[in-house]
């Protein structure tokens, strides 16, 4: 049981789609003049503080999100360096026209998609009131509709193509005052919406990593951490769909799918334990909480003490029935119980919770958990319960989520938007926006699709997969599995952008073997090489095209800087002794080698030279071409022979 | 809202359409269409909430899935009172001119409409039901750029009303930015020895924004009219960027200073009355000077303005012709807005005359809006003063329109006219310009 647990994913019917934010490489940001690039430091720039109103609908609605946004009734804190922002950013200026290179490198996406764009763009404004945009609001705009990826497990459709600002990026949280910095906000994004039509982790993985590469392939695309994150939204048979933001590698895709099938699969396990059990849905109520603050005021246990005396409270929520299904695993190590925190975390703003499942801990020995039982007039052996400690208004609010988050349970899983861990876990974030978000940005002018902007996208859509791996087979001499393994690789952009750089001076075939072999041997081998970052690879490159040293010592150069991220390649080069030898010191070591192998020389003759050559590539391997050793050794062997 | 393609193609805003061209078939709501839309587009909006345009022509197909459900939504404008009355609170009426102050948007098809019943205020801004007992009067729903001298007659007229009945603590003006400076002005002057505030607000961020300013410029408004020491026509905004204290101003010294921030409004050539902070809801008054509230004045009212003025700003190249026609024309009064200490080009001088001679009021402010006018540094000013002009020391020269046009209509001859001119009326004359009461630019 557990995150070992392994689940047929066609049975449970696993369902993802995927939501792929790419930030374009634009002179400007998308609707002010403002360069894209982040500040490169925040020290001593202007700050602003701000609040946001949930905005009531038509339909004298609010939503979801954004009223939990407004009940936490946070305040803002704006960090705005001046290089990276105007007024626009500041919600202090209306947006300017909306940006027609970004236009045309989402529109070139959409054709490499085989999407159809839109007759004529116009930005919306998505309510997102968590501050990370100043106005409240997200503007996003659909340049166009359709289109499809490639899969080895079925082709996956894409629903739309949307171009949209890139929102603040958040510094820190600390009592309620919520600080961003606003350099990232209005950087272009394109967002790609799978349908969900994927049906296993890997291939989630493997879609985002097709669409992504097609991006990259425009050249028009930024590059790093924190340039493209995917929001993914998942759900199982009798689940519920839950997305997922903020995953920033592509490789912790899989793990985030399959603990979520996990999650759901165990939360609807619980659902029927419930259901077994017996436990009656309307028994879990916030009116049952009993102050247990007496039995805690002379305790030993400090944390709790501490909010005590400070005039906090603890407070236990009773649960009849439950013993052990707060510990009930939801895989990835977590329980039940983590969720009910997340809740009490996310609407009451306290640390979190301790439940009877996880007792005795914390310095709540056996005989306090006792107590407690006794105090809560609850049966050990059958019941649980909850202890929140906070200030009282706090508690209260944490404990009214609880309750709802536990009656939820009755009926499997919640609809939420969660949050990822850098594990692959995720946890509550807050409740799905509900369709009432959307509403026309009126400042901005449509922008209609004509022939002058098609044009412009048309130069930046990337050469499609089928004509690239023929160039590669018929141009570069790839093998045919090469050029195929080249064309599936992330390394392929990279690739293509080595072979122009070192065109002439590096054979294609090199760089190939080098991103699509070495790499993977040095993998097996156990070597950590996605520490080896782009740009390394590229400057190992340059190093070898200088003469650096000998292609045969490019694997133990990548060895050296996976081991050691961060040194130089010279430095990596000079401490392992893989210097490129000159002809000299070859010529010295090849005529010592022939001095102290002399009686062989003699015996042999020519039939001397695997022998010698041998010997002499023991003490060169790494540090002079193969092929150079062997013209030496032969003419120096005949030189010998010939009694010069 | 529609243009003719709609009608053309038998369709409606709110209408469920399908859309066929070639092998792209689209389903989606019709929009009303964008101002700046082409001609052939219709806009749709998807069930995933967004709009896109799509363009048809004789090849397209279009089906009417569902006939619009959407009716028209009301804009009922008149006096309401708020829900529940708190006898408990201070009494405070809101009149309503129009402005994005209240607005709110209709999701369905994204047009901003007024919200100004009290309801629909208390709606927006559940916190009213804490500082006071509001009632609505609505008087005009405009855009301020369309304000005129007549409706600050009517407007003066209503402010009057709430000001001799004791029942209300004070009075809140929602008005739009643009103009809202003049009809503060207006009101400084129309009605004098007022007992107790009358406070306008505005926004510079719509109301149907999540980061609207008119939330909290409208609070700090009540708070103002219910609890400022003050009895003066003064203009209640943001005094900063950020969400933090809203500034209250003096009428007669307010100018918007920016086309967007919320900061906009400006005293120049003084320093705001007071700060309110929203949050806390307390007023914190920075000034000694001003009218005390004191319910036993009786306020009098002077509400007749002249449209017979004209601004004009004088420049290199100015025309005195200009000055000329408007003499000509029959005006009474012409405000300068002068370079400099206030003057006009030296030729210009000789019109000056003429219209003064002709029974034309000149009033001169200055163009740099900070600092005072004074016509006795130089030749030309020396001349201007002889030919009769009315310097308005510092006077902003909007203020200083507002002023003539108040006192050509509230007096019986000329003289009396520019006796008014001269005099302190409702502090719009500073008498010491200290050096904070100018920005510095970093």
């Amino acid at each position: 049981m557990g995150m070992d647990e392994k689940l047929d994913y066609r049975e449970i019917g696993l369902t993802v789609g995927l939501e792929i934010h790419q930030q374009l490489d634009t002179r400007a940001k998308l609707f002010c003049n403002c360069p894209t690039r982040l500040a490169s430091s925040i020290e001593g720039a202007p700050t602003i503080y701000r609040r946001l109103r949930a905005g009531k609908s038509e339909l004298g609605e609010v939503d979801p999100a954004a009223l939990f946004e407004y009940m936490r009734g946070r305040l803002f804190e704006y960090i705005a360096p001046r290089d990276s922002v105007c007024l626009v950013e500041l919600d202090e200026e209306p947006p300017h026209d909306l940006n027609r290179e970004a236009v045309a490198i989402a529109l070139a996406v959409a054709l490499a998609l085989g999407a159809e764009p839109v007759d004529e763009i116009h930005v919306m404004r998505k309510i997102v009131v968590d501050g990370s945009n100043t106005s409240g609001f997200q503007r996003t705009a659909i340049v166009a509709l359709g289109g499809s990826v490639d899969d080895d497990e079925g082709s996956v459709g894409i629903r739309t193509i949307t171009l949209e600002e890139d929102s603040a990026r958040k510094v820190r949280e600390s009592d309620g005052v919520v600080t961003y910095c606003l350099d990232r906000l209005g950087i272009p994004l394109i967002e790609i919406s799978t349908a969900p039509d994927i049906h296993s982790p890997e291939q989630a993985e493997r879609v985002a990593q097709r669409i992504g590469l097609i991006m990259r392939l425009t050249g028009r695309v930024k590059r790093g951490l924190g340039t493209i994150r995917q929001d993914l939204n998942i759900s199982i048979r009798g689940g519920a769909k839950i997305e997922v933001k903020g995953v920033q590698r592509l490789d912790l895709i899989s793990r985030v799918v399959a603990l979520e099938a996990l999650r759901q699969y165990r939360l609807l396990k619980l659902r029927d334990e419930l259901a077994s059990r017996g436990i009656d849905r309307d028994s879990i109520s916030i009116d049952d909480l009993v102050d247990v603050t007496e039995l805690f005021r002379d305790s030993k246990v400090r944390f709790i003490k501490r909010v005590i005396d400070r005039g906090g409270v603890v407070m236990a929520l009773p649960l009849r029935g439950f013993k052990g299904l707060l510990g009930w695993s939801v895989g990835g190590g977590r329980r039940f119980g983590s969720e009910l925190a997340d809740y009490a975390r996310q609407w009451g703003g306290v640390g979190g919770l301790i439940h009877s499942d996880e007792l005795p801990n914390y310095g709540i020995d056996s005989s306090m958990v006792d107590q407690i039982y006794r105090f809560l007039d609850l049966d050990p052996g059958s019941d649980a319960f909850i202890l929140i400690s906070d200030q009282r208004d706090r508690v209260l609010k944490a404990f009214r989520a609880v309750v709802e988050r536990i009656r939820a349970a009755f009926d499997g899983v919640p609809e939420e938007t969660r949050v990822a861990a850098d594990d692959g876990t995720t946890r509550y974030m807050r409740p799905q926006p509900g369709a009432a978000r959307m509403y026309p940005e009126t400042d901005i002018p449509p922008v209609r699709v004509d022939s002058g902007l098609l044009e412009e996208a048309r130069k930046l859509v990337p050469e499609p997969f089928e004509v690239k791996f023929e160039r590669f087979v018929r141009d570069h001499g790839l093998s045919r599995d090469l050029a195929k393994q080249l064309i599936r690789s992330h390394y392929l952009p990279l690739y293509e952008d080595l072979v122009s750089r070192f065109s002439g001076r590096i054979d294609p075939q090199l760089i190939a073997v080098t991103l699509i072999n070495t790499l993977k041997a040095l993998r097996s081998e156990g070597v950590d090489v996605s520490r080896i970052s782009e740009e390394t690879l590229t400057e190992v490159f340059d190093a070898y095209s200088r003469g650096l040293f000998s292609k045969e010592a490019i694997p133990d150069v990548l060895r050296g800087l996976a081991q050691s991220p961060g040194e130089s390649v010279e430095s990596i080069v000079e401490r392992l002794g893989l210097g490129r030898l000159s002809m000299e010191d070859l010529e010295r070591i090849v005529s010592e080698v022939l001095r102290s192998e002399e009686r062989i020389v003699r015996e042999r003759g020519e039939r001397a030279f695997s022998a010698i050559m041998g010997r002499v590539m023991a003490r060169v391997r790494g540090r002079v071409d193969g092929r150079v050793v062997s013209q030496v050794v032969r003419r120096m062997l005949s030189e010998f022979l010939s009694g010069s | 809202m529609s243009g003719d393609l709609y009608s053309d193609l038998g369709i409606s805003v709110g209408d469920l359409v399908r859309i066929r061209r070639g092998s792209s078939e689209i389903e989606g709501v019709v929009m009303p269409k964008h101002a700046f839309s082409d001609p052939d587009i219709v806009v749709l909006k998807l069930r995933n909430g967004y709009n896109i345009g799509v363009r048809v022509d004789s090849s397209s197909r279009i089906e009417v899935v569902r006939r619009s459900a959407v009716k028209p939504a009301s804009t009922g404008a008149s006096a309401q009172v708020s829900p529940s009355p708190r006898p408990d609170l201070p009494k405070i009426m809101v009149i309503g001119t129009g402005g994005t102050i209240a607005s709110k948007v209709e999701y369905e098809t994204g047009a901003v409409k007024p919200a100004m019943s009290a309801g629909e205020l208390m709606e927006l801004i559940p916190e009213i039901s804490e500082i006071a007992s509001i009632e609505v009067e609505s008087v005009y729903n405009i855009l301020s750029e369309n304000m005129r001298p007549e409706y600050w007659e009517v407007i003066a007229e209503r402010i009057y009303r709430y000001m001799i009945d004791d029942s209300y603590s004070g009075v809140v003006v929602t008005h739009g930015t643009d103009t809202m400076g003049y009809t503060a002005s207006a009101i400084a002057f129309a009605i004098r020895d007022m007992p107790k505030p009358v406070v306008f607000v505005g926004s510079q961020r719509s109301s149907d924004r999540p980061s609207t300013d008119a939330a909290l410029n409208f609070i700090s408004a009540l708070i103002t009219a219910s609890q400022a020491p003050f009895a003066e026509s003064v203009v209640a905004m943001h005094a900063e960027t950020s969400d933090r204290e809203i500034a209250v101003h003096r009428g007669v010294k307010v100018r918007k200073m920016h086309t967007s921030r919320r900061d906009t409004f400006q005293s120049i050539n003084a320093s705001p009355l007071a700060y309110v902070d929203p949050v806390s809801r307390r007023i914190r008054v920075v000034s000694e000077r001003f009218m005390p509230r004191d319910s036993g004045r009786s306020p009098s009212l002077a509400n007749r303005f002249d449209r017979r003025v004209a601004l004009l700003y004088s420049y290199p190249g100015f025309d005195p012709e200009l000055i000329d026609f408007l003499v000509d024309k029959g005006y009474r009064g012409i405000v300068i807005a002068g370079t400099g200490f206030g003057h006009v080009p030296e030729y210009a001088v000789a019109s000056l005359k003429r219209a003064s001679e002709s029974g034309v009021l000149v009033a001169v402010a200055s163009q740099t809006l900070f600092g005072a006018v004074n016509l006795r540094v130089y030749t030309t000013g020396r001349e201007m003063l002889k030919a009769g002009v009315i310097p308005c020391g510092d006077m902003l020269p909007e203020t200083a329109y507002v002023k003539l046009s108040w006192a050509l209509g509230n007096s019986r001859d000329l003289d009396e006219a520019r006796g008014l001119m001269v005099r302190d009326i409702a502090f719009e004359f500073e008498p010491r310009i200290i050096d904070s009461y100018y920005p510095r630019w970093s």
